[in-house]
């Protein structure tokens, strides 16, 4: 080695000098820590989301129409602790204000106990915290109804907060919707990946997935507008017949609308499991005399069955998560009932159309809340279902399960 | 015996008519040109409904106090609104979107746990009802992140100035529901440059970064840009994000500063279609503003899709 | 096929190839790919300023162990290296080593010529734009330069502004050297750079090979041995992961000492 001259040798051990690069060494963290943002923009979500309504789920809130008054007089007894309590302030909102305007609240509390309507003051719920899950969950008798009942009536003076007339809403909803548009987009899947000429699918798919640009407000004007007036009358018919109330806005238009949002959805998962089913596996059914339809329906359309299915739980879950079409078209009534000609409520278009009105930091607000909450979960789980159930597809393709 | 009954004797039945694949194959085009169909009518009855009342007036005047009239109507505010806030919103979600795909597809171990989780949560961020995405937006943009500026700003007692709707906090929130599109439509477009070029970079002495700044990210700008239009057509269009983040029925200026309220294309037809006093009345200007949005959304949705064919074309041609 | 080319001077006679120096010396260098063990114990010494042949059957450690030696193993996911790799006397395994000036010093060429999708003067330049500091000028007297050197520059002097994708295939490999070759590398790997072109080109890209080696010290990658014969001054035959024999060509190809390796010039498999 020693033969090569000193200034070659040198050039060489200069290569045992690992140089600064501070610009790359810069650019790398930059590039890393920003894309952890989506990990932590989900965590966020969830965190703010559950955390207005932690209360709900920790016993929290009060509802009740008649709480104990304490007077003003009491303002020297009480300890922060239980004024804070009392005044139903959160720790920053509570350490802003002074005494003064604490003493105010008192007063202001105590006043709207007064107004309160004398038969309001006496009905037999008026104590009642309609905050706790049995009222949130389980029917209840209400004055004024004679048999127990699911009832969401958060405005009225004894705040109802049952659940589960908006749940039955979504879920009408979303059915109407799936069972409308699974078969219809299935089936064009079938059709574009497997039946259509190769030139003709290339304009077919994006013409389909075209559907995907129409916003869900659009679609919901459509509904209302066009769909409610065409399909009034064949609806009121055939409930009739069928002896069923019917209103103009229910769930089978919004189901149907709903339906036009998810078929682009469904559509392009089908489509994509269908078309990654191995050639080698068509080309086979059709080498031994098959149809197109038959190669389709009995080889590639049972292999492409999970990641199919896969295409319906995002429906499913686009289709429940979605806001604005059935906050125009469902008719708004949150009332039990599977009618699907019924006026309905989905738990979206609760959360949009009361939060507006919903006192800031109140058992509504947290209420809303709440339900945002369960809607995040039930979309998640949907999606993680949905991932696992690719995932396996992939690796069963790959030869890896 | 003849040819054809001794065939017959040997078991070879004539060919019949095939029932069920002809039924199969019909259904299923008939389901494809359903689909279709629907969205030509959508289409068509909003365009001919829409188009007479259209006009350049309508386009670029604004509504002030006629906003029922149909013939003094405009929707100038609107459309500024739904502009500023998409803008605004790619400013933010196309840096963090390309940067993410970009650490996803070069720099990231692909088996590694963590590359698992970030997928996923992306997954996930694709999955969140746009409802929740609203709410977000008003407990942690506006609450958390606007609260504590004012706090910051004015001390505790202040007025809210940043702690309130306003455009800056819809254009945050809605970046952060279009970041999956950016991403998928970076990662695509990355996944499609030959792995010969970073080859080729890396031997002739240039580290990673420069290999992605000087030969990937050039290459990979087509399906940058698609993955922009994208997320921009979808955003433009969505109305429950901003419900509550800053969206407002009538603004009497338009938005001079991030804390300002905004008018929009979309909630303007969610407004006018259930709180209308006379529904007959505001109907031309209802279908007006709905074709304004529809053309808005499919133009740019239309660009996209041509610029990924384009793309996967020259792929398909360079492998 | 007969070559339709002079036969080329002889290579460089064995004893003045034993006294160039030794630029690249391996000693007991083992690669695992994850669990699959790649490279066995290989032990040799590349001199400069010649042409050192890597032949051997499909998948048997020559172009793995042609990228230990720019380190472009370092890409792949589960690779372990150990033994002792010196380029330039120095261990190019140890971690401080600058792995991008190395990559710098030891320039390489694939199989699949791989131009940028830029035009041929910015592929040339490429390397170059990387140190930073040339102005327009240096910059454009380097690159004719190299592509002078890569005995393509008569055909696109006039081009230089148009994409490198509207090369023939073999212009695209020669300009792919001549970026390599900008860089002006001490050593220059090639990983079987003929093997995706016609007769032609192949022999064009072989003479420049000869021309470069008076500048470069070349190691080149190839399963066709006529071509190990016509350009190298040393072979190793590869086999398996292992390192059969090394030797110089005239040797190994008329008098090998190995019987495998005698098996394998003489066609009996491979």
């Amino acid at each position: 080695m020693g033969d090569s001259s000193s200034p070659a040798e040198a050039r060489w051990r200069q290569l045992n000098t690992r140089r600064r690069r501070p610009l790359e060494w810069l650019a790398e963290r930059v590039i890393f820590a920003v894309s952890l943002s989506a990990i932590v923009m989900v965590f966020l979500i969830f965190l703010f989301v559950a955390k207005e309504s932690l209360p709900v789920f920790t016993g929290g809130v009060d509802s009740a129409l008649v709480q104990p008054v304490r007077p003003v007089e009491d303002f020297d007894r009480l300890s922060r602790a239980e004024l804070q309590a009392y005044l139903g302030l959160s720790d920053a909102e509570f350490a802003r204000k002074d005494d003064e305007t604490l003493r105010l609240l008192m007063e202001v509390k105590a006043e709207a106990q007064d107004e309160i309507p004398a038969e309001f003051r006496e009905d037999k719920d008026a104590r009642l915290n309609t905050a706790q899950w049995r009222y949130l969950l389980l029917p209840y008798q209400w004055t004024g109804y004679d048999a127990p009942a699911f009832i969401w009536q958060p405005i009225s003076l004894i705040h109802k907060y049952n659940i589960v007339p908006l749940f039955i809403g979504s879920l009408k909803a979303t059915l109407v919707a799936l069972v409308f548009a699974v078969p219809l987009s299935v089936a064009a899947a079938i059709y574009v990946s497997q039946l259509a000429h190769p030139r003709l699918k290339e304009w077919l798919k994006p013409a389909i997935e075209m559907l995907a640009g129409i916003p869900s407000v659009v679609a919901g004007f459509f509904a209302l507008i066009v769909m409610a007036t065409v399909l009034e009358a064949p609806i009121s018919a055939v409930a009739g017949w069928l002896g069923l109330p019917s209103s103009r806005l229910n769930a089978l238009v919004a189901g149907l609308a709903l339906g036009f949002a998810i078929i682009p959805v469904v559509f392009s998962i089908a489509e994509d499991a269908l078309t990654s089913v191995p050639r080698s596996y068509v080309q086979g059914a059709l080498a031994l005399g098959a149809s197109k339809w038959k190669a389709a329906w009995q080889i590639v359309l049972p292999a492409a069955l999970p990641g199919v299915f896969a295409a319906v739980i995002l429906g499913f879950g686009r289709a429940i998560g979605e806001t604005m079409i059935v906050l125009m078209a469902s008719g708004n009534a949150s009332i039990v009932s599977w009618n699907i000609f019924d006026s309905t409520r989905t738990i979206t278009a609760t959360i949009a159309a009361e939060l507006a009105e919903a006192v800031f930091g109140g058992h509504h607000y947290r209420m809303l809340f709440m339900l945002g909450t369960l809607l995040f979960i039930v979309t998640f789980a949907s999606n993680f279902l949905a991932d696992l159930v690719i995932h396996r597809l992939k690796a069963r393709l790959e030869g890896r399960a | 015996m003849t040819p054809r009954a001794s065939l017959r004797e040997a078991g070879f039945r004539r060919a019949g008519v095939d029932h069920a694949s002809l039924l199969g194959g019909g259904v299923t085009l008939a389901a494809t040109a359903g689909i279709l169909a629907i969205l030509i009518v959508i289409l068509a009855v909003i365009v001919v409904n829409g188009a007479p009342s259209l006009s350049w007036r309508f386009i670029t005047t604004s509504t002030a106090r006629d906003m029922f009239d149909p013939d003094k109507a405009g929707v100038f505010p609107m459309l500024v609104g739904t502009s500023a806030r998409v803008i605004l919103m790619t400013l933010f979600v196309v840096p963090v979107g390309v940067i993410t795909a970009i650490y996803l597809s070069e720099y990231a171990r692909a088996a590694s746990p963590l590359t698992r989780i970030i997928r996923g949560a992306v997954n996930n961020l694709a999955g969140v009802p746009s409802i929740v995405f609203g709410l977000f937006g008003l407990g942690f943009f506006i609450g958390f992140i606007g609260g504590t500026l004012d706090e910051l700003a004015q001390g505790p007692a202040a007025e809210p100035r940043w702690g309130k709707p306003g455009i800056l906090w819809a254009s945050l929130t809605l970046a952060v529901m279009t970041l999956p599109v950016v991403i998928v439509a970076t990662e695509e477009s990355l996944r499609a440059i030959a792995p010969g070029l970073r080859e080729a970079s890396l031997a002739l002495g240039a580290t990673k970064f420069e290999t992605v700044t000087r030969v990937v990210l050039p290459q990979a700008l087509p399906g940058i840009l698609t993955g922009g239009i994208l997320a921009v057509s979808r955003a433009a269009g969505e109305v429950a994000p901003i419900l509550f983040t800053g969206a407002a029925y009538y603004m009497a200026t338009l938005p001079g500063s991030l804390t300002d309220q905004f008018m929009d294309l979309g909630y303007h037809v969610f407004v006018l279609s259930t709180q209308s006093p006379n529904i007959d009345q505001t109907k031309p200007i209802l279908f007006a503003t709905v074709l304004v949005l529809l053309l808005l959304t499919f133009s740019l949705n239309f660009v996209a899709i041509l610029i990924r064919a384009r793309i996967r074309r020259s792929q398909r041609a360079a492998h | 096929m007969t070559s339709v080319r002079p036969t080329p001077a002889a290579p460089a006679a064995p004893d003045t190839a034993a006294l160039a120096p030794v630029l690249i010396r391996a000693q007991g260098v083992d690669l695992w790919y994850g669990a699959a063990h790649a490279l066995r114990s290989i032990t040799l010494d590349i001199r400069e300023k010649l042409v050192t042949a890597f032949i051997g059957p499909s998948g048997c450690g020559k172009s793995t162990f042609l990228r230990c030696l720019n380190r472009m193993n370092d890409l792949i996911d589960g690779v372990r290296i150990t033994g002792r790799l010196e380029v330039g006397g120095v261990d190019i395994q140890a971690p401080t080593v600058d792995v991008i000036e190395l990559r710098k010093r030891v320039g390489m060429v694939f199989q699949k010529s791989n131009p940028f999708p830029k035009s041929i003067f910015d592929n040339v330049a490429y390397g170059l734009r990387l140190q930073g500091g040339h102005s327009r000028d240096a910059l454009a007297e380097r690159v004719e330069k190299s592509l002078r050197a890569a005995a393509i520059w008569d055909e696109v002097k006039d081009r230089l502004q148009t994409s490198a994708l509207s090369l023939s295939g073999g212009q695209q490999q020669r300009l792919c050297i001549a970026r390599a070759i900008a860089n002006e590398p001490d050593i220059l790997l090639m990983d079987e750079p003929a093997s995706a072109l016609d007769p032609i080109a192949t022999a064009r890209i072989e003479d420049l090979i000869l021309e470069l080696k008076q500048r470069y010290t070349i190691v080149i990658v190839t399963h066709n041995m006529q071509q190990a014969t016509r350009i190298s001054d040393q072979t190793a035959f590869f086999y398996l992961g292992q390192l059969v024999e090394f030797d110089s060509t005239a040797k190994i190809f008329t008098n090998p000492g190995k019987k495998q390796t005698e098996d394998y010039v003489t066609g009996r498999f491979g």
